[in-house]
């Protein structure tokens, strides 16, 4: 039988409206899939921080209660009890801190030669430090470890910071920056006077501040959270930094209330958080411009 | 003033470096370019490059630290591959990367297209960060929180998956699960970290050329395979390559949620290593586990770039 055309069109708008629907109905269930996963990926933290707050019989309590119940501060007080935390948040901090800016200086200064400054073997040098990007730090961890030990730093929060104040990556990474730099500066610089090291730290390396800020919240981040090399070149509580005490607290507290390690891992969180906070962008970036030396 | 007058002299070298030529202003920024290098260069080799050779000059010697090191030859690698703890741990950890990397890529390839698809603003911004939070924590506090959260008894998930009439799963106490449990836990925490790769890799495609091919109704599975995938290659290598490396050295988090147990099940590469050489104080056999570590990842970096000729394309 034929269809009439009137009712061809209604047939042909009733498609369009069902493959509309379908659309739309796909969408709503992505983003309901989206929506479940961050709630997963958030699930643990929100419970971190309510089960933190709960006195250490709530502590389990089930079905979970996502929201603060007692606002149990005593918990808090209670990491400070058992472990050197001030300590261990004061070492965190030097450690963190002396990493960064060093690695800041060094990863500037080497960047800033490789991408602006000719000198006889600077290619082969280039590719020794690339090369050192492969090395996984397990192939030197024992090395390191004795040769810490030698010089009489072990158990010291300079076994952390010395090796770890040059980055092949950093300097790879500022490389990138400093290279996007213009080059006409330099000529307008020098018609001005200037000498080179003026031309480095007044002209270029304020052009190559994002790429600074990358590395330093990478950096940050990365070694706010170290925990292997603390743990093979640290003996003792007060010398700990946070993952490692968070550890020992959580050795403690086996039988105990979980409410007091978590108040320790909530506190834990709050530097790498602010940092995220102000820094997002560039943490972002820094994944990004990893991504694409691939 | 003695001292104003033996500055304003100088030394042929300084006139060398100082003239005011071209050729003057191309030596001082030799001289410059060296100096800037050497606190990296001289740091790499004191604690990377030398290093690495000396892990493997030492997995030549039997040294326990309180005994001078005696020469064995190839001893240490004779043991070592007799040594069941030491198979299983490398097994769990190849079984670990196979596993955490291939899903890793896949979620965060799948998620990273679905958050292209049209959506308000604030919303993709709200699935970005709340997909990179657990990045942000450290393994000690993400071993920690899960530990308890994934206690058999007592933990949050078990009780989630008992409404749904799932029956509570051993997730740190079998022997059969927590290899898996491990690889949960490194999802959950790394999935953002490639997202953004990802999301970075598929900024760089042009948007005219996925949205024309997909108007051009190319379906979903034909355009994943022949436009996304293939233009997307340098980023997917990038991640299998930077998964494996991080992934066989995969070490805090089932340090704190199991210590390698139940019996030796969620035991790594690395946790073996670190009990040899700082719990049993064997230098020289740790070593010979750290250079067969780095042996393989090598190889396996290597491989990866060698594949990668047959299905990676750069524009």
């Amino acid at each position: 039988m034929q269809t009439s055309w009137p009712e061809k069109k209604n047939a042909r708008a009733g498609h369009r409206a069902a493959e509309a629907l379908l659309r739309h109905s796909r969408r709503w269930l992505l983003l309901l899939g989206l929506f479940a996963l961050s709630v997963i990926m958030v699930g643990p933290i929100v419970w971190t921080i309510s089960t933190s707050l709960r006195t250490p019989a709530a502590s389990f309590s089930l079905p979970p209660k996502w929201l603060p119940t007692d606002m149990a501060l005593e918990n808090y007080a209670e990491v400070f009890a058992r472990i050197p935390f001030w300590r261990q948040i004061f070492n965190s901090f030097f450690v963190t801190l002396s990493t960064v800016f060093g690695q800041l200086c060094t990863a500037a200064l080497a960047g800033y030669a490789f991408a602006r400054l000719d000198f006889p073997g600077k290619t082969l040098l280039f590719w020794l430090v690339m090369a050192t990007l492969m090395i996984p730090l397990q192939a030197t961890i024992i090395p390191v470890f004795v040769l810490i030990s030698r010089i009489g730093l072990s158990d010291s929060l300079a076994a952390l910071i010395v090796p770890a104040l040059f980055t092949a990556f950093g300097t790879f990474l500022l490389r990138q920056y400093f290279m996007q730099a213009p080059k006409e500066f330099e000529e307008v610089a020098l018609i001005d006077g200037a000498n080179q090291w003026y031309i480095f730290s007044r002209v270029y390396l304020p052009l190559a501040a994002p790429g600074l800020a990358v590395l330093a919240v990478l950096a940050f981040n990365g070694t706010w959270n170290e925990f292997y090399r603390p743990l093979v070149f640290l003996i003792t509580d007060a010398n700990f930094t946070i993952p490692l005490g968070l550890n020992t607290l959580k050795g403690y507290m086996m039988t105990g209330s979980i409410s007091v390690v978590l108040a320790g891992v909530s506190l834990s969180l709050i530097p790498v958080v602010l940092v995220y906070l102000f820094g997002q962008r560039y943490l972002i970036e820094g994944i990004m411009v990893g991504g694409l030396k691939g | 003033m003695q001292r104003a007058v033996t500055t304003r002299k100088r030394t042929s070298l300084a006139g060398w470096l100082t003239e005011p030529t071209l050729a003057g202003m191309r030596r001082r920024k030799a001289l410059l370019g060296y100096l800037f290098v050497l606190p990296t260069i001289l740091g790499i080799l004191v604690f990377t490059a030398g290093p690495v050779l000396v892990s493997f000059g030492l997995s030549l010697y039997k040294w326990n630290v309180f005994r001078p090191p005696t020469f064995v030859g190839l001893e240490n690698y004779t043991r070592l591959v007799s040594d069941t703890r030491v198979l299983v741990s490398f097994a769990n950890s190849a079984r670990f990367v196979i596993l955490a990397i291939g899903l890793q890529i896949v979620f965060s390839l799948l998620l990273a297209l679905a958050l292209r698809q049209r959506m308000a603003t604030w919303m993709r911004y709200y699935f970005r960060t709340t997909f990179l939070l657990p990045f942000l924590l450290s393994g000690a506090a993400t071993g920690v929180v899960l530990s308890y959260l994934l206690h058999q008894e007592f933990g949050v998930v078990n009780y989630y998956l008992g409404l749904l009439g799932i029956p509570r799963i051993p997730w740190l106490t079998s022997s059969d699960v927590v290899l898996y449990t491990v690889v949960l836990a490194y999802l959950w925490q790394f999935v953002g970290f490639s997202l953004i790769t990802m999301l970075g890799g598929l900024s760089n495609i042009s948007s005219e050329v996925l949205d024309a091919a997909e108007v051009d109704g190319a379906s979903g599975w034909n355009w994943l395979w022949q436009i996304v995938l293939p233009m997307l290659s340098p980023t997917l290598l990038f991640s299998a390559v930077i998964g494996v490396i991080g992934g066989l050295q995969i070490f805090d988090q089932p340090y704190v949620m199991t210590r390698g147990g139940p019996g030796d099940a969620s035991r790594t590469a690395v946790m073996t290593l670190y009990e040899a050489a700082f719990k049993n104080q064997e230098i020289g056999y740790a070593s010979s586990i750290a250079v067969i570590l780095f042996v393989v990842i090598l190889a396996i970096t290597a491989f990866q770039f060698a594949m990668s000729k047959r299905w990676v394309f750069y524009q």
